[in-house]
């Protein structure tokens, strides 16, 4: 089964390429939205072995990365840096990143003569689809960012979850590298002892440490022996640098590691990416802010270098490199400014908090809120409660809640102490909402929009109907 | 006024927003003029006298563990002294689990509980996963339910109320959490108590009143809550109802 003939089309992979490509049409005919994942369910369908018979036949192999926070940034930098690197990559780029996700990328890109229409595959995969995505793509390396608790009703608890990537990842073989984010402890163990060639990257700053572990944060024990763990740097959650005072174990060397980092406000960020086994450095300014994006920066650079990207190409990548969809962007509507950042989990939600109070010691900006729990975002809204709105109540900006449950958002802000004049419940229709929240800005004024990730999906739709944005698939 | 909240595991079982528990007792009382103390007690701490309410949230499995280790002995029996002597006392999910006589999973050996709720529990094929209302004497009372535990009631122990949506202690006999004493256990995480702020006080008075007497809180404003409560309810009624 090992080469691939192209003189002999694989009849069935050219019928699922071809009814993905139809239904991906239909969808967007119809005005549908992204037509992101049901042409990926169609194609599995009529071809199960659809991924694998793909990706065997991509010259350079397949990237797959997985993590709660970050991924679809830090794969975008990394598809980004191997086209600049002369590739054309295959790449699931709007973020729908379950199997039929990446099936439904890869059929898009992939010819009726079963070409998979690029030579390196960029996948992220969610962390339920992580095991399956692994298997069906055979990768020549992984990119693992981190692992923190996110829609718990979806993928189980994060013990499952570890449990599943730890039996995906001790079947790659030698020749296949993981990259892994080794100020995750819980990441670092479950990347011990593999076959597969193991790059740890992290962070080794002297800025930007937190003094405690946040009420958020997951794994403080050791997993080893379950003694409480110690930090020498804490940068994000239970990321930074750790050791067991109980067993001994403690975070890997790092090959590739950042340091001498600036946070320029909402605006970029720059950080020095050491690269140990090659004895160089690269001095980069991305146009993405807060520390959780050094993070993705750091990773991006990682997995690259370990591709073999020469380093010019990765900073000059890197300095063109545009935020996705949602994830940070500014629109302008009726004259006033909007920055809209994407909120989904504690962890990535105290982040988004850090970085709008930082520079400003509170809360200064009119901010908006939504919160809806459809499937996607998940249906619990307990996350809610495991974040620190605590930071907003320094400042005097007006909160404004909306979504599904945004009357959940507004409790949560009261019990967070901030006092009930500064709190605006608005409709649950977003629609509506948003033109309220717009209205009570001053003209040339600005304000942030902190939506989940359906509520963004409308909200963008709202603000391309008033003129403001292009709709997130034509990037 | 003193109010002291006892925080069983702060740090090891604190999956699911169930903090908001702990906020939603401390500012009730704060925001009536009543000091609160939240103390957490961890692992090999023991159980410090004059604590008024107690709240013990769910874990994951390793943490689990070693919490069901921790109460054996002294440890439990002392909590459960102090709920004999009228404190009051909410459990979530795990906590709750971890209050009745055992935890039996698919493979292994039962997990010990210390037997505060005459309730046992079984790992099950399936996992509840959703919102969930359920009719109370405490009112309607709305949360969000993760739990593959299927628990059962002893003959003569109170159910916190009956599902009107969802699945409860085991999806069969339509009841939901257990109530001994002033010690309330539930699968309801949300978090519970801020969005349903009766039941907040009743546990608020009822640990204050254990010292001096029936103690009568002072009534707020809750249009936050309400709303907060209605919009949930009618988010189970959809998708589940």
């Amino acid at each position: 089964m090992g080469a691939v003939s192209a003189a002999r089309p694989d009849l069935r992979l050219g019928a699922a390429v071809a009814a993905a490509k139809l239904t991906a049409l239909g969808i967007r005919r119809l005005g549908r939205g992204g037509g992101t994942s049901a042409p990926g369910l169609v194609a599995e369908r009529l071809d199960p072995g659809l991924l694998t018979k793909l990706a065997r036949r991509l010259p350079r192999g397949a990237v797959v990365v997985a993590g709660t926070n970050g991924k679809t940034t830090t794969s975008r930098m990394l598809a980004d840096i191997l086209a600049a690197d002369g590739c054309r990559p295959v790449h699931n780029r709007s973020g729908s990143n379950l199997v039929r996700g990446v099936t439904a990328a890869f059929a898009a890109h992939a010819t009726l003569l079963g070409d998979p229409g690029g030579d390196v595959g960029v996948f992220e995969a969610d962390e339920a689809a992580f095991p399956e995505v692994v298997r069906r793509l055979q990768p020549c390396a992984v990119l693992l960012n981190n692992l923190f608790r996110d829609q718990l009703d979806r993928y189980g608890e994060l013990d499952t979850v570890a449990r599943k990537w730890r039996a995906a990842l001790t079947t790659l073989p030698t020749a296949t590298a993981v990259v892994v984010n080794a100020d995750d402890p819980g990441l670092a163990e479950l990347t011990r002892d593999l076959a597969a060639r193991v790059v740890p990257f992290g962070l080794a700053a002297s800025d930007y440490r937190l003094t405690a572990l946040p009420h958020a944060a997951d794994a403080a024990t050791c997993r080893r022996c379950g003694h409480d763990l110690a930090y020498d740097a804490l940068y994000v959650s239970h990321l930074g640098a750790w050791r067991c005072p109980g067993c001994g174990a403690a975070r890997p060397p790092l090959v590739v590691a950042g340091r001498d980092i600036r946070l320029d406000g909402v605006e970029a960020l720059r950080v020095t990416v050491e690269l140990n086994d090659a004895g160089r450095a690269l001095e980069l300014t991305v146009g993405v802010p807060g520390l959780y994006n050094v993070y993705n920066v750091v990773a991006a650079v990682a997995a690259a270098h370990t591709l073999g990207v020469p380093d010019a190409t990765i900073v000059r990548a890197l300095g063109a490199f545009r935020a996705a969809f949602g994830r940070i962007e500014r629109v302008a509507v009726r004259n006033r400014t909007l920055t809209l950042a994407l909120v989904k989990n504690p962890v990535g939600c105290n982040e988004v908090l850090r970085m709008l109070t930082l520079a400003t010691a509170g809360l200064t900006v009119p901010t908006l809120i939504a919160i809806n729990d459809l499937d996607a975002d998940g249906r619990d809204v307990s996350w809610l409660w495991d974040v620190d709105f605590e930071l907003l109540a320094d400042g005097s900006a007006p909160l404004f809640t909306t979504g599904l449950r945004g009357a959940d958002m507004a409790n949560r802000l009261k019990y967070a102490g901030i006092p009930t004049a500064r709190i605006h419940p608005l409709p649950c229709d977003l629609g509506p909402a948003l033109d309220a929240f717009v209205a009570s800005i001053p003209e040339g004024g600005t304000g942030y929009v902190l939506p989940t990730y359906t509520a963004m999906l409308r909200l963008r739709r709202i603000l391309a109907d008033r003129g403001a944005v292009e709709t997130f698939w034509k990037q | 006024m003193h109010l002291t909240i006892g925080w069983l595991y702060g740090s090891k079982m604190n999956i699911y927003g169930d903090r908001g528990n702990v906020l939603a007792l401390a500012r009730r009382a704060r925001w009536r003029g009543i000091e609160a103390t939240v103390r957490e007690i961890g692992l090999g701490e023991p159980i410090p006298p004059g604590v008024d309410v107690f709240f013990f949230g769910g874990g994951q499995d390793q943490e689990q563990i070693a919490v069901a280790r921790d109460l054996q002995g002294a440890k439990g029996e002392a909590l459960k002294t102090a709920v004999e002597e009228g404190a009051a006392l909410l459990a979530v999910c795990g906590g709750y689990q971890l209050l009745g006589h055992e935890y039996r999973p698919h493979a292994g050996e039962p997990l010990p509980g210390i037997g505060l709720f005459d309730l046992v529990t079984v790992a099950g094929p399936e996992r509840f996963i959703g919102n969930v209302v359920v009719d109370s004497d405490w009112g309607e009372l709305v949360g969000f339910e993760n739990h593959s535990g299927l628990t059962t009631l002893g003959p003569g122990v109170p159910p916190l109320g009956r599902v009107r949506v969802g699945r409860g202690n085991n999806g069969r006999d339509g009841t939901e959490g257990a109530v001994y004493r002033h010690a309330i256990g539930c699968y309801l995480h949300g978090s519970l108590l801020p969005k349903n702020p009766a039941l907040t006080d009743w546990l608020i008075a009822a640990g204050l009143g254990r010292r001096a007497g029936p103690a009568t809180l002072s009534p707020l404003d809750d249009s936050i809550e309400r709303a907060a409560h209605a919009s949930a309810v009618a988010r189970a009624a959809r998708a589940r109802g």
